[in-house]
């Protein structure tokens, strides 16, 4: 999916349920708005809970006292206790709440015509309905009052005074009423020449509707419109349902409405009456709580009981990707609208792209699809897009620049190697440590290699570098098919053995692109490890699986398995294996979104508070760099002092070129007996002393020493530089490629003391250089 | 963009190449084909420009991140 079209973007869009509405609204004929009603109750708000209700009922002081709830039968907390009480609840908003219906004049009168014959509840809505949007309505009974069988109902459920004053509205609405009236078959010509359209209020088959119309009751079940044209019916055979009874003189109110506007009966009518909605609940884990009894039947809830019983209310959404991922959570939304959201963003022309930030914070790590009752990938739609927008030139150049710059100095020759194991002209086996768990830990890579050299036959190689993994995220296809082919050829070379990783992110990258690739540690469980018969229990530990194995249970197993024969016990947080989160990295989130990438580690670390296992480098340094005790499990295995090494600081940008460099340097040394021929710039000799201070605003600031080093060498080669008299500072900048970096320093005997180190992307162009 | 928020602040920086005072004049400045001429302190001298913390931080960010949405 590369551009997401509007018919991709529909389908995409009803993966996400949020916007369904929840079951009770959709269980009731007319949809009133169960969920808003309890909200508006637990806020003793009685005045916007009988405004919810009268925005879908027509008469709601009756509908309230008499509705057969339908509702109830489909409320979630069914599940969990029982049904809410909606009808008691709806009930107590009438008796407590007087109406305040709409006002005559308020609405803009339509010089058409309609008669309504029977005014019972099916009548009478559609009196309503139609004289709310403006038709001249007569309302036609046989009767010396309105209101049918609702007469019948026990005095102390719905008394005359209410049934009086919520119909007087139709006063209030300019309604025609004429009582003892009785029409008969030989009236309808009259009233049909009076009449632009004629309602007949009654039971489909009933007597008095086969008396009316005979033969002609032919009547269409979705609109109520009969064999003659203008004349419109009930489709229900009976009246035992109050709220259907409404629902069914509603549905004709809309043909009516329609048929006098001269527009389709039939278009788009699925959504009218009871259905059941796609909205997904999850209910799992929520206390079950009993309904909430009355203490006096007769007189209904209390107000305390009434907010008691409304607060049980589950308030059905769906949100169980906002409830796992903090990324979808911050935009303050749900995917279906970030889908609209990006989509608009892909599409804009001119103008600004708001979506550019959102989509590239994602980790595309894919938690959300796993745990999204459809399945949506909002991650994929988001690599769709960066892709989308690489495409267009439309990337924000900031977003990934560092990252990728990180990647193609692992790809080059200060990092970049491929070598079968020293003695050996075959490989059976390359080990591919990835760019990451060298600049982490390059002592492990070594540790590791030997290992694998010593428990492995046919020979072993080794291939340092980087799997490509930044420019699959950035959206950049064309450089990671570029870097994929000197990998593969560097494969080829070696004879293609079968390729041991130690990153999930690698592994994750080549699983498609390599045959028979296994992780490191599905290797490991299966081997005897060094210190193993040594170790005592080692305490409990919680494991981070790594987001980019969640669809791997065997390493998942393999790293547990590890842990067994290394005697930890082992705590699974509450989203581990397939339901693990990324640490913020993935995705290169933490570069496109600082700020967002901390609160996912915060939100991570905070799970459990025993001492944390990853087994990927990045997961192991974000999480430590935070303050979480987190071992990397290779730490388990190789290393002296466990203390320590729970407790080391995360290895800065910096430092993670340099060890990545060192790595190699000394492996080229002490394996292959290899003096390297260093080809260090003029600039990388300047020595530099930079404090704590300084340190934490460049890694803030993506700032490397080499960047320093290249700025301060040129100012002293050029003098161009700009000088304090007043504390002999110098302030410098130097563009090496496509960020201007300034630097703050002094001239010290032995090199440089940097005070403070900036960058900007705008060029500014100078007068004449050097 | 302005390189001196409080036009009443003297920055304490000179020309590190001619020991000259630094001067607001015209600058040109580009990004992502996007051209501009601002005021900002240099050397009237030797051309150099000066872009302090503030504004390299501040109003230049600004106006990079609102280009890269364009």
């Amino acid at each position: 999916m590369l551009l997401m079209e509007q018919e991709e973007l529909k389908l995409l869009e009803d993966k996400c349920t949020q916007e369904n509405p929840p079951a009770c609204t959709a269980g009731c004929p007319i949809h009133v708005d169960a969920r808003k009603l309890m909200s508006d109750i637990q806020k003793k708000d009685l005045k916007s809970a009988l405004a919810t209700l009268q925005k879908k009922q027509p008469f709601p002081g009756i509908i309230g006292r008499i509705c057969d709830h339908p509702c109830e039968d489909v409320c979630k907390r069914r599940d969990v206790g029982s049904p809410i009480s909606i009808a008691a609840l709806e009930r107590f908003c009438v008796q407590n709440q007087s109406s305040n219906s709409p006002k005559a004049g308020m609405i803009p009168e339509k010089s058409q015509t309609v008669a309504v014959v029977g005014s019972g509840l099916r009548g009478l809505t559609v009196a309503y309905d139609l004289a709310k949007k403006g038709y001249k309505v007569t309302l036609f009974d046989k009767a010396d009052r309105i209101g049918g069988s609702l007469w019948d109902f026990p005095k102390n459920q719905l008394s005359p005074e209410v049934i009086v004053e919520e119909l007087s509205v139709l006063s209030r609405l300019k309604v025609q009423i004429e009582l003892n009236r009785e029409i008969t078959r030989l009236d309808l010509a009259d009233l049909q020449e009076k009449f632009a359209a004629l309602y007949l209020g009654l039971a489909k088959q009933s007597a008095d509707a086969v008396e009316l119309l005979g033969n002609n009751y032919d009547l269409d079940p979705v609109t109520g419109a009969t064999a003659i044209k203008g004349i419109f019916g009930g489709t229900l055979a009976d009246n035992d349902s109050p709220i259907r009874s409404v629902a069914d003189g509603r549905k004709a109110a809309i043909s009516i409405d329609r048929y006098l506007q001269g527009v389709s009966l039939t278009a788009s009518r699925e959504g009218e009456g009871s259905y059941e909605s796609k909205l997904f609940v999850n209910t799992q884990g929520i206390e079950p709580l009993p309904a909430v009894s009355m203490s006096n039947e007769q007189a209904g809830f209390t107000v305390e009981e009434a907010v008691q019983e409304a607060s049980r209310c589950l308030n059905c959404q769906c949100l169980e990707c906002i409830k796992a991922c903090k990324y979808i959570e911050s935009y303050g939304s749900y995917p279906k609208k970030y889908l609209r959201q990006i989509y608009n963003n892909n599409s804009i022309v001119m103008g600004m792209r708001h979506a550019n930030k959102m989509i590239n914070s994602c980790s595309l790590c894919g938690l959300c699809a796993e745990v999204c009752p459809q399945g949506l990938d909002l991650g994929e739609v988001c690599k769709a897009s960066r892709v989308t927008m690489i495409g267009k030139g439309k990337m924000p150049p900031s977003a990934h620049d560092f990252a990728l710059r990180d990647m193609a100095f692992s790809n080059s020759d200060k990092f970049a190697l491929a070598r079968h194991q020293p003695g050996c002209n075959s490989s059976s086996y390359v080990f591919f440590p990835g760019c990451q768990l060298s600049a982490s830990s390059p002592e492990h890579v070594e540790n590791v290699y030997k290992l694998l050299m010593e428990k492995l036959t046919g020979g072993v190689g080794l291939m340092l570098g980087c799997c490509g993994a930044p420019a699959d995220w950035a959206g950049e296809q064309d450089l990671f098919r570029r870097n994929w082919e000197v990998l593969a050829a560097e494969w080829e070379r070696l004879g293609k053995p079968q390729i041991i990783t130690a990153c999930s992110t690698c592994h994750s990258m080549f699983q498609t692109k390599f045959p028979n690739i296994v992780s490191l540690w599905e290797l490991m469980a299966d081997m005897e490890l060094p210190g193993q018969e040594d170790m005592l229990s080692g305490g409990r530990v919680a494991v981070q699986d790594a987001c980019t194995t969640r669809h791997e249970p065997s390493i998942h197993n393999a790293v547990r398995k590890i842990l067994q024969k290394l005697k930890y016990d082992i705590e699974e947080l509450p989203y581990s294996r397939e339901r693990t989160k990324c640490c913020g990295y993935g995705g290169l989130m933490s570069f496109a979104n600082r700020e967002l990438a901390q609160k996912i580690v915060e939100d991570r670390i905070s799970e459990s508070d025993v001492d944390y296992v990853a087994y990927c480098a990045m997961c192991r340094d974000r999480f430590a760099s935070k303050g979480k005790r987190t071992w990397h499990l290779l730490d388990l295995i190789f290393s002296d002092d466990l203390e320590q090494a729970a407790v080391k600081p995360s290895v800065g940008f910096s430092y993670r070129h340099e060890n990545r460099a060192k790595l190699k340097r000394k492996l080229l040394h002490t394996l292959w007996q290899e003096t390297p021929s260093d080809q260090e710039e003029a600039y990388m000799s300047i020595n530099l002393q930079i404090n704590d201070r300084v340190w934490g605003i460049m890694e803030d600031r993506h700032i490397l020493i080499e960047d320093i080093q290249q700025v301060i060498g040129y100012a002293e080669r050029t003098g161009r530089k700009f000088t304090n008299p007043d504390n002999g500072h110098s302030l410098a900048h130097y563009r090496p490629l496509r960020v201007t970096y300034w630097v703050e320093y002094e001239p010290q005997e032995q090199g440089f003391i940097v005070y403070n180190a900036y960058s900007h992307r705008m060029e500014i162009v100078e007068g004449a250089h050097e | 963009m302005s390189n001196t928020p409080k036009q009443t602040e003297k920055l304490p920086w000179k020309c590190g190449k001619c020991g000259g005072e630094l001067e607001r004049g015209l600058v040109k400045a580009s990004y992502l084909g996007n051209d501009f001429e601002v005021q900002e302190l240099k050397c009237l001298n030797c051309g150099l420009v000066l872009i302090t913390e503030e504004l390299a931080l501040g109003k230049m960010f600004e106006v990079e991140q609102s280009l890269e949405d364009k």
